[in-house]
């Protein structure tokens, strides 16, 4: 009974330490931001490594996903006559949920565990001390500009998940299913809300933008140096950052639609 | 030195793109390339029954939107729905017993306001308001009706 009392106990003071630790590391990120801005250079090698080389999955999965939904609404709305709301229906999908949420689970698959997986290394191989040691603090070098990169990088490939689904979609709706390529974009631009859904789209990327790449790097930054340390903490990385990211799409959606 | 040009370059492309897609979603995708930003004057009318008028909705005339439903409130004293609309300035010529109905676009739409221009040579100004109104149809009432006057018919 207070062995089991005593686990609780452990879990709860856990979890509020690494929360805890979690926050203090974000704010040293984000204290030491004017820092990045100075020294750009840094900034853009990782918006290489974490927003260029994350543009294919997400191209390629936006255009398949934009295509499956419009397969699949074509198939339903055909029953009841309204194919013509089928541009509506992919359209709001992609922009409000599809396009975020799916764009920040392939983003902490691609990119978090590659930013868990570099940094928990540096840590192991001693990389960071030997930053430390030469007077370079690696949450300013090493760090934020990586944080900076996730949280600019997001949005951007949300909106390019979202474009790229419409545009397939579109193929598949007008091209293949012979929806009429007029009421396609006309009921489309007369449904979507630019502040509505737009707006709360990029907001919504926004968040899970942040709090992957926070996830990823005190991950990284929090593993045990060794190989398996640094392995579960790439999984971990991967677990937490879709949690969050479905848990915080509810509640944002709660939120922002009513 | 050259790697990182290149680098350089491909971020740049990276950033473009994902502008490009915002700027294609924002003119292409939501209503944001057809909203009228510009200068507009509000116009009221009284209904009996507003339907599921929203605010938003469009307002037509002759099939053509010419502004759109801004407020909607409700008179306690006439018991009647106020609808406050915003109409674009450039249409300024609207005579003042123009003919306002609650009109459903195809069968199970939304619904907006279309306006028939009455033949007065006063025009609406700004606060003015539209005497002339035809309610929203009601489903539940217009098969209501046809129920009552089938019964009738069978009385005689």
């Amino acid at each position: 009974m207070t062995e089991a009392l005593a686990k609780l106990g452990r879990f709860g003071i856990d979890s509020v330490r690494h929360l805890g630790r979690a926050s203090i590391l974000l704010l040293r990120i984000l204290t030491s931001m004017g820092e990045v801005l100075r020294r750009p250079r840094l900034l853009v090698e990782q918006l290489f490594s974490v927003g260029v080389l994350t543009v294919l999955i997400i191209a390629v999965s936006g255009m398949f996903v934009g295509m499956v939904l419009s397969l699949q609404g074509y198939y339903i709305l055909s029953q009841f006559a309204a194919e013509a709301t089928l541009g509506v229906m992919v359209a709001a999908s992609l922009v409000r949920e599809l396009g975020p949420v799916v764009t920040a689970l392939l983003f902490a698959g691609r990119a978090g565990s590659a930013l868990t997986a570099e940094i928990g290394l540096m840590k192991a191989t001693e990389q960071l001390s030997g930053l430390e040691m030469m007077a370079v603090n690696p949450v300013r070098r090493v760090l934020t500009p990586r944080f900076l990169a996730g949280f600019i990088s997001m949005p951007l490939l949300a909106a390019l998940f979202s474009a790229l689904g419409i545009v397939g979609g579109w193929f598949v709706g007008v091209g293949l299913l012979g929806v009429d390529d007029g009421a396609w974009w006309g009921q489309m631009q007369a449904r979507i809300d630019w502040n509505e859904d737009l707006v709360n789209g990029v907001i919504k990327s926004l968040v899970f933008g942040f709090v992957c790449v926070w996830i990823a790097i005190f991950q990284g930054y929090n593993s045990v140096p060794t190989s398996a340390g640094v392995s579960g903490a790439t999984t971990r990385t991967v677990v937490h950052s879709s949690l969050a990211v479905l848990a915080l799409d509810f509640a944002l959606t709660a939120l922002m639609f009513d | 030195m050259k790697l990182a040009k290149q680098t350089e370059v491909l971020v740049g492309v990276f950033m473009a793109i994902g502008l490009l897609a915002l700027f294609f979603l924002a003119m292409k995708v939501s209503n944001l390339g057809t909203i009228n930003t510009g200068d507009s004057y509000r116009i009221l009318a009284r209904f009996d029954n507003i339907g599921s008028l929203k605010a938003k909705a469009p307002v037509t005339m002759a099939g053509v939107e010419i502004g759109r439903v801004v407020e909607i409130g409700f008179d306690k004293e006439r018991f009647q729905a106020i609808v406050g609309m915003d109409v674009y300035a450039n249409y300024d010529q609207i005579p003042e017993d123009t003919y306002a109905k609650i009109l459903t676009a195809g069968l199970l739409g939304e619904q907006y306001i279309g306006l028939d221009p009455g033949g007065s040579d006063e025009v609406l100004k700004d606060g003015g308001e539209i005497e002339i109104t035809q309610s929203a149809l009601v489903l539940e009432e217009v098969i209501g009706q046809f129920i009552f006057s089938k019964a009738q018919e069978g009385d005689k």
